[in-house]
C-alpha cells in the first residue's frame, strides 16, 4: 500500500493541533500554508484561552464555562459541541503548559488566570499579553519536530484554491498555487481538513491579519459545502484606527480592571458601569460595541471630534500594566505614540471576529465527504456572539477532534479519484489563464476598498433591510466590475496581484452571504442587531442559518439549533438573574 | 467619518510623501530603483503606503507601474513576516509610522537573504536551523498527562522574553558573522536553544541541544559584536543567552572530556 498522507490546510491553531494529532498516529501530513505557518493569525492573540480550571477558589467548573458560552452566544450555538468543548478546556491548558506555552503565574508557581467579558470568574489562562502568538509556537514547534521526523511536509507560500471532488460528491484532494512560482499542481489524500481562519478582510480593515480573506472557506462554498450563520460577525468594541488595519486592543485590558468612559457635561461619563451594572466594562463584546455607537451617535458625544471613547487604565499600577499587559499596551504606543499607562486610549469598535463559517456537524466534517472544516473558519462553538478568550479553546479543541476524525475516515473506504482530480486541476489552470489576460480598467485592490467601505457602514453593528438590500446590489455591482478588472502585474513569479485578484471574487461571494443573511433575519441576536426588530425571535429564529452557493445568489435554508441541555432564556447583563 | 477627518487634515498640509523602493523582478535580475509620491495622510505606516500604491500603481514620474510585492500579515508586530530595510534600519515595515521617517523612505530588501521579489525575501533557512537545533519541548504525547509542573513568576517571565522572537531574521541582518560565506546560525536559534534549556520540561534534552551548537555554524562563529540586541524589535536579551550558552557549552565539554 502506498504511503498514506493526509492534507491540513492552514497552519494557525486549530490546523497545526489536527497535525500533531494526525502524526501522533504514524500517519503523514501535507500542510498547507499561505503564510509560513508560524506567521499564521493566530499570534495576533492577545488575551488569553478560556478554561475552567478553578485555580481560584471561586467555584468555577466546565458547567458554568458552558452555561457562559451558550448564553453569551445567544441561544444560536448547538449545545453538545460547546459542552463537550468546555469539558476538555481544562486538559487542553494543562497539554499546553507542558508544551512550553511560558504562562503567567502566580506566586505560587501556579497558572494565573485572568477575568474577560461575559464571565464572572477568572477563567482566563494567558502568556503576557501575546498569548496566541505563545500558543501557536507551542505547536509550530511540536509540528516542527515531526518535520524533522519526516512525517509532516510543509507547503508554505502555496494556497488552497479548491477542493477535488469527484462524481460521487465526494473529496478526494485538493488544488493549490505555488505563490512563487505561480503554477497549480493538484494534491490527493482521503481526507482534507481546511483550517484556514476567519474572513476579516471582506470588511477592507479590521483587526484580522492580512490573509484572513476567508477564500479558502468561500471556495468550497461554491464548490458546494453550505456556509452557516454567515451574518454574525463579531465587532469588537475596543479598536485602535489605522490606514491599513484597526489594530485590537484587547478585552484583557478590561479584564484587568481598565474602564471606558467619555466626557459628559465636563464630567467622566462610565456608560457601560452605569447601564450595565452587573457586568461592567466585562459585559460581552456586541453590548459593548453597540453602548459605544449609541453614546457617539446617538448622544452624539465625541473627543476631540473624533468618533471614540476613552479606554483607562490609567488608575491601575503601571508595574502590573507592564507585567500583564506589556505586549497591548506596547501596540498603543507603537502606532500612537503616547503610553497608555499615563493616558486613557482612544478607541472605536472594529470587525473582529466570524462566528459564521463552514457547516460542520459535530465530528467537525462540512456536507461535502472527506473534507473537514476547523477553527474560525467553521461556525460551530459561538452562536450568535463569541465570548472573549473562547476562540483560541474552540480552534484548538476543534483541531484536537478533527484529526481523529479524519483519521477514522480514511480508514474507511476513501473516494476514488478517477479523472476529478485532473478535471480539477484544469478548471484551476483555466482560472488564472483568464485572470493573466484581464485588461480592463478596473483595479483589484481599489474594488477590494469600495467592498470594505460597503460592508463596514452596512453589515457590522446596526443593520437595517433597506441598507443591507443596497448593499446586496453594490457587491453584484462589484462583481460585475470585477469582469473589468485589468492586471498591472504581468509577472510570472511571486505574482501577488493574481492571486488577489481570485481572492477577491472569493469574498465578494462571501460578502452577499454575510449580507443576505442578515437581510433575512428578522430579529436581534447576539452580533446581529436590527433596530427595526430589536427583540430575539425564538419561534422564527432560533435556527442556524445555511447558505448553499447557486448562480444567481446564496440560497438561504435554516436548521433547528441544539437545545438538549440548557433552556435558552432571556439574555441581559444589566442585572445578575442566575 | 475617519476618512473625512483625514480629508480636513489634508487641506491643513498639503504635502506629498516620497518614497523609493529598491525593485528587482527574480533572484537573478537586476534590481532598480523606482521613486512613487503619494498624498499625505494621517497614521500612514510603510505598510498603508505600499497598499496605496496597489491600489492606483503609477510611479512618482506618473507612469504606471506595477504593484510592489512584499510580505505582511499581522500588521502589528507579531507574526515576523514584514522585515525590511528602511532608511538603512532592519525593522518591520507596520510599525514604521510615515510621520517619524525622514523622506524620502527608502525600502529594500534584507540583504542576508535571497530576494524573491522586490522587497519580498526568502527565510526558510531560519526555520530549517530551528529543526536543527531542536527547538521544542519533546513529549511522550498530546494525551492527557495531567498538568505541567510548577513554575516561578521569575522562570516564565524570563522564558517569555524568548518566546517571542518572531523569526523575522532582523538580528542576521544586523549580525557581521551572518553571511553566504558562513554557516553561522546566529542569533534567533541560539536564543530558542536558550529557551528550551531553561524550560523545565525541554532542560531533559538540553545536553542534545547543546551538542547541536557545539559544532560548526554554532556558538563559537559568534563574533560578539552585540547588533543583534540592538536590532531586536522585541528587546530580546540575546547576547545574556549566547554568553550563558557558552558557560554551558564549557562546561559539558570539559565533562565530555573527563567522560563525564
Ligand atoms: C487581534 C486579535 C486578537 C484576538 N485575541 C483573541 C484572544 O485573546 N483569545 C481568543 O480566544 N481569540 C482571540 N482572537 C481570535 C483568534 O485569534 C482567532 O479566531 C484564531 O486564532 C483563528 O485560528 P485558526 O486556527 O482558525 O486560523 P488562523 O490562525 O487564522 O490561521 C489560518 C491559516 O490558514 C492559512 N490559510 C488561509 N487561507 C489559505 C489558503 N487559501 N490556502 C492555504 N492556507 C490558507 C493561513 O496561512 C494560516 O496558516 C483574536 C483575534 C484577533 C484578530
Amino acid at each position: 500500500m502506498a504511503e498514506q498522507r493526509l492534507i491540513v490546510v492552514g497552519g494557525g491553531l486549530a490546523g497545526l493541533m489536527a497535525t500533531i494529532k494526525i502524526a501522533e498516529a504514524g500517519v503523514g501530513v501535507d500542510l498547507f500554508s499561505v503564510v509560513p505557518v508560524k506567521r499564521s493569525h493566530s499570534v495576533c492573540a492577545q488575551g488569553g484561552i478560556n478554561a475552567a480550571v478553578n485555580l481560584k477558589g471561586e467555584g468555577d467548573s466546565p458547567a458554568i464555562h458552558f452555561d457562559d458560552t451558550v448564553y453569551g452566544g445567544d441561544f444560536l450555538a448547538n449545545q453538545t459541541p460547546v459542552r463537550s468543548m468546555c469539558d476538555k478546556a481544562p486538559e487542553i491548558i494543562y497539554l499546553l503548559d507542558r508544551m512550553g506555552v511560558p504562562f503567567s503565574r502566580t506566586p505560587e508557581g501556579n497558572l494565573d488566570f485572568r477575568r474577560f467579558g461575559g464571565t464572572k470568574h477568572h477563567r482566563t489562562a494567558f502568556a503576557g499579553a501575546t498569548t496566541g502568538q505563545q500558543l501557536l509556537y507551542a505547536l509550530d514547534e511540536q509540528v516542527r519536530r515531526y518535520e524533522a521526523e519526516g512525517l509532516v511536509r510543509k507547503f508554505e507560500n502555496w494556497e488552497f484554491l479548491s477542493a477535488v471532488v469527484n462524481e460521487a460528491g465526494t473529496c478526494t484532494g485538493i488544488t493549490a498555487l505555488d505563490l512563487l512560482s505561480m503554477q497549480i499542481e493538484v494534491f490527493e489524500a482521503p481526507s482534507v481538513l481546511l483550517a484556514t481562519g476567519g474572513p476579516g478582510i471582506v470588511y477592507g480593515r479590521s483587526t484580522n491579519s492580512m490573509v484572513n480573506t476567508g477564500t479558502a472557506a468561500a471556495a468550497a462554498y461554491q464548490q458546494g459545502a453550505t456556509y452557516a450563520n454567515g451574518e454574525f460577525i463579531q465587532v469588537h468594541p475596543t479598536a485602535i484606527p489605522g490606514q491599513d488595519k484597526l489594530r485590537l486592543i484587547s478585552e484583557s485590558v478590561r479584564g484587568e480592571g481598565g474602564r471606558l468612559w467619555t466626557m459628559r457635561d465636563g464630567k467622566p461619563w462610565y456608560f457601560l458601569e452605569e447601564w450595565y451594572p452587573a457586568y461592567g466594562n466585562l459585559v460581552p463584546r456586541d453590548i459593548a460595541s453597540r453602548a459605544i455607537h449609541k453614546v457617539v451617535f446617538e448622544h452624539g458625544i465625541k473627543i476631540d471630534d473624533q468618533n471614540c471613547v476613552y479606554l483607562d487604565v490609567t488608575h491601575l499600577d503601571p508595574d502590573m500594566l507592564t507585567r500583564k499587559l506589556g505586549g497591548v499596551l506596547e501596540i498603543y504606543e507603537k502606532f500612537m505614540g503616547v503610553d497608555p499607562r499615563f493616558t486613557p486610549m482612544k478607541v472605536f469598535p472594529a470587525v473582529h471576529y466570524s462566528m459564521g463559517g463552514l457547516w460542520v456537524d459535530a465530528e467537525q466534517k462540512t456536507d461535502i465527504p472527506g473534507l473537514f472544516a476547523a477553527g474560525e473558519c467553521e461556525y460551530q462553538y459561538h452562536g450568535a456572539n463569541r465570548l472573549g478568550a473562547n476562540s483560541l479553546l474552540s480552534c484548538i479543541y476543534g483541531g484536537m477532534i478533527v484529526g481523529p476524525n479524519m483519521l477514522a475516515r480514511s480508514a474507511e473506504t476513501a473516494g476514488e479519484g478517477g479523472s476529478a482530480a485532473a478535471d480539477e486541476k484544469a478548471r484551476m489552470e483555466n482560472r488564472f489563464a483568464g485572470l493573466r489576460s484581464m485588461d480592463g480598467t478596473e483595479n483589484a485592490y481599489a474594488l477590494w476598498n469600495e467592498l470594505g467601505d460597503w460592508m463596514t457602514r452596512n453589515v457590522t453593528v446596526e443593520r437595517h433591510n433597506d441598507r443591507l438590500k443596497e448593499t446586496d446590489d453594490k457587491l453584484q455591482e462589484l462583481m460585475e466590475r470585477w469582469q473589468n478588472i485589468g492586471m498591472n502585474d504581468h509577472g510570472q513569479r511571486a505574482n501577488q496581484e493574481l492571486s488577489f485578484t481570485n481572492q477577491l471574487w472569493n469574498m465578494l461571494e462571501l460578502a452577499r452571504v454575510i449580507t443576505l443573511g442578515a437581510l433575512a433575519r428578522d430579529e436581534s441576536r447576539g452580533a446581529h442587531f436590527k433596530p427595526d426588530f430589536p427583540e430575539r425571535d425564538d419561534e422564527n429564529f432560533l435556527k442556524t442559518t445555511k447558505a448553499t452557493w447557486a448562480a444567481d445568489g446564496p440560497q438561504l435554508d435554516y436548521e433547528d439549533v441544539d437545545t438538549e441541555h440548557i433552556v435558552p432564556r432571556a439574555r441581559v447583563y444589566n442585572v445578575d438573574i442566575r | 467619518m475617519a476618512d473625512e477627518q483625514n480629508h480636513e487634515q489634508n487641506k491643513a498640509e498639503p504635502k506629498n510623501i516620497e518614497i523609493r523602493v529598491r525593485r528587482q523582478d527574480g533572484p537573478g535580475s537586476e534590481a532598480s530603483w523606482e521613486e512613487f509620491s503619494l498624498p499625505w495622510k494621517a497614521q500612514h505606516n510603510v505598510i498603508s503606503l505600499l497598499m496605496a500604491i496597489q491600489a492606483a500603481p503609477v510611479n512618482a514620474a506618473g507612469q504606471p507601474t506595477r504593484p510592489v510585492v512584499w510580505d505582511c500579515n499581522c500588521l502589528e508586530e507579531v507574526c515576523g513576516a514584514c522585515t525590511m530595510i528602511v532608511n538603512g534600519r532592519v525593522r518591520q515595515a507596520c510599525t514604521a509610522l510615515a510621520d517619524e521617517l525622514e523622506q524620502p523612505i527608502q525600502l529594500e530588501p534584507m540583504s542576508k537573504f535571497p530576494v524573491l521579489r522586490d522587497l519580498s525575501v526568502d527565510r526558510s533557512r531560519m526555520f530549517e536551523k530551528l529543526k536543527e537545533v531542536h527547538a521544542w519541548v519533546q513529549l511522550d504525547g498530546s494525551h492527557d498527562l495531567g498538568p505541567g509542573p510548577r513554575q516561578s513568576a521569575a522562570n516564565q517571565e524570563q522564558t517569555y522574553a524568548f518566546s517571542r522572537c518572531m523569526t523575522c531574521g532582523c538580528c542576521l541582518e544586523a549580525c557581521p558573522q551572518y553571511n553566504d560565506d558562513s554557516d553561522f546560525m546566529g542569533a534567533s536559534a541560539l536564543g530558542q536553544v536558550f529557551l528550551f534549556n531553561l524550560n523545565p520540561i525541554g532542560a531533559v534534552q538540553s545536553e542534545e541541544r547543546l551538542e547541536t551548537i557545539m559544532g560548526l555554524g554554532g556558538l563559537s562563529d559568534c563574533g560578539n559584536a552585540q547588533n543583534c540586541v540592538a536590532a531586536c524589535p522585541k528587546d530580546i536579551p540575546l547576547t545574556k543567552a549566547i554568553a550563558s550558552l557558552g558557560r554551558d557549552v564549557t562546561v559539558k565539554s570539559l565533562r565530555d572530556l573527563l567522560g563525564r
